[in-house]
């Protein structure tokens, strides 16, 4: 029992090789057979046509905004669910998070009662003379509810495994709150920020249900990537798997590229 | 140990039998699968009730969904034995597609008509006030059958609509009337009587009536062709008109 391998030493049973590969296999066969169905011979005209070029246009505009917002809202979010010695802290991260678990039209549903016409605050701006359904606003509105529990949930995590000590250094050496969160809190947790916010970004790359229901679909205004695939997929199939594919690479590359820079960011 | 696992086999054994003893009890039953257009979900649904009760042995299972969408899936392979279209140009496809078995049948008829929320917040009182810019108008989007009949409205009415959102399905149009976040919006008038109190109709006028013609026929990989020629009877046939014009449909 107590020899060691110094190479090739592994915690991971054999077994588990197999129900890994078959999980792998349901992740990586769909894309696969999607792959097997694009038209190659017509990709670059079925993805270069006006209506894709502006829904995938719209998708970047939208989910680096809403990214942004993501990362304004969630890093406080997340600060205090993880720092903050408050009651109730069990509770408030459970609604935080709620987002998640809830179907994608259901938030969209939920969004319409809120900010809607007749919505819950959508009826005070309305007479404010602000209208928010049927605009790229609720676009981002409906990207940042659903993509928000992703940045709180990672930087949270980070946060956690974070030691506190460093930051109770700098307080005991005279360091107030916010100059701590700047020098020492923030750049501790710079990775798990950035991996939040990349998958924030995925996730309101991919909205749809959110934004069908309470967005509207529109061409250049409201119809993101998914919506258009989600159209398309009625009249022209093929288009529709091609725009399919552009969406699998954009996630791929933004989730990929995200790599080195996160580790990078870590090792400093 | 041991006894665990053989308390899981005679737990998995009486599972088993417990699921074969359900199918004991009745013969085998044909199914007869039935594609049907969204818009015709509660005709279609009062139809396989009177035809399950007229042929005893067969059980109808249907499935609902936007017409381009069921020729796609028929296309890609769902086994089915009839498909009702909500307009020819969806029918079309499939015939295109070799799914069909047969000539297809008009059945039905469908026309757009406008509806707007109950309080009517937009005070729309004609078609000719769609036009209007500060009116929010929805509609299906041209790729879809209720779309492409709401361009036709267009065209043979002159009235240029701007829409705040093109839908990929009429009931995707019908929810964003009802809850109030539109102001109008052009839906089938079967369906603007489905939704009751919630809407107000407005009538197009009818020289500008863009009409769909629903089309049913039977498939050409059905392994149920006879229970799928009786079914294209009853919904061709009395019965089926009854209960397709009491919901609005209009006769063939």
């Amino acid at each position: 029992m107590t020899r060691r391998r110094p190479r090739g030493f592994s915690t991971v049973p054999g077994w588990v090789w197999i129900p890994a590969a078959l999980g792998a296999l349901v992740v990586v066969l769909p894309v696969l057979g999607m792959l097997a169905r694009v038209d190659r011979d017509g990709f670059l005209g079925l993805i270069t046509s006006e209506s894709s070029r502006t829904a995938l246009w719209l998708s970047l505009r939208t989910a680096t905004v809403s990214t942004a917002l993501c990362v304004l809202l969630g890093t406080p979010m997340a600060l205090v669910l993880a720092r903050a010695r408050l009651p109730g802290a069990r509770l408030l991260r459970s609604l935080a998070l709620l987002p998640l678990v809830l179907p994608p039209v259901v938030g969209g549903i939920a969004l319409l009662h809120t900010f809607g016409r007749y919505g819950l605050v959508g009826r005070y701006l309305e007479l404010a003379g602000i209208s928010i359904a049927f605009t790229t606003v609720a676009v981002v509105l409906a990207q940042t509810f659903v993509a928000l529990p992703f940045l709180v949930v990672s930087l949270e995590g980070a946060l956690r495994s974070a030691a506190a000590g460093y930051e109770e250094v700098a307080a005991t050496l005279g360091a107030r709150p916010t100059t701590v969160l700047r020098r020492v809190t923030l750049p501790l947790v710079l990775p798990g920020l950035a991996s939040g916010a990349v998958l924030s970004f995925a996730r309101c790359l991919g909205e749809f249900g959110a934004t069908l229901t309470f967005a509207g679909s529109l061409q250049g205004t409201t119809r993101t990537l998914p919506l258009e695939i989600y159209l398309l997929r009625e009249t022209d199939p093929d288009a529709a798997v091609a725009l399919s594919l552009v969406l699998v690479v954009v996630a791929v590359l933004v989730v990929g590229l995200s790599a080195p820079v996160r580790r990078t960011v870590g090792r400093r | 140990m041991h006894a665990r696992a053989s308390v899981l086999a005679v737990l998995l054994t009486c599972l088993g039998l417990g699921v074969t003893g359900c199918g004991s009890g009745s013969p085998p039953a044909t199914v007869l699968d039935v594609h049907a257009a969204a818009s015709l979900t509660d005709t279609f649904t009062e139809l396989a009730e009177q035809f399950e009760a007229q042929h005893p042995g067969v059980e109808v299972s249907l499935n609902f969904a936007g017409s381009s969408a069921l020729v796609q899936q028929l296309s890609a392979g769902a086994p089915a034995d009839v498909l009702a279209t909500a307009d020819e140009r969806s029918m079309a496809g499939a015939v295109d597609a070799g799914l069909v078995d047969g000539e297809p049948e008009v059945f039905a008829t469908n026309v757009l008509t406008v509806v707007v929320p109950a309080d009517n917040p937009a005070g729309v009182g004609s078609l000719r006030d769609l036009a209007d810019p500060g009116v929010q108008v929805v509609v299906c989007a041209p790729q879809v059958p209720c779309g492409a009949a709401a361009e036709r409205v267009e065209e043979t009415s002159g009235v240029r609509l701007s829409p705040v959102s093109e839908e990929g399905s009429v009931t995707g149009v019908l929810g964003k009337v009802v809850s109030g976040q539109a102001d109008a919006g052009l839906v089938y008038v079967t369906d603007a009587r489905s939704a009751g109190d919630a809407v107000e109709v407005v009538e197009v006028p009818r020289a500008s009536r863009a009409v769909n013609r629903l089309s049913v026929a039977a498939l050409a990989d059905s392994d149920a062709t006879e229970p799928a020629r009786q079914f294209l009877e009853l919904v061709a046939g009395e019965p089926g008109r009854e209960v397709l014009a009491g919901a609005g449909f209009g006769a063939p």
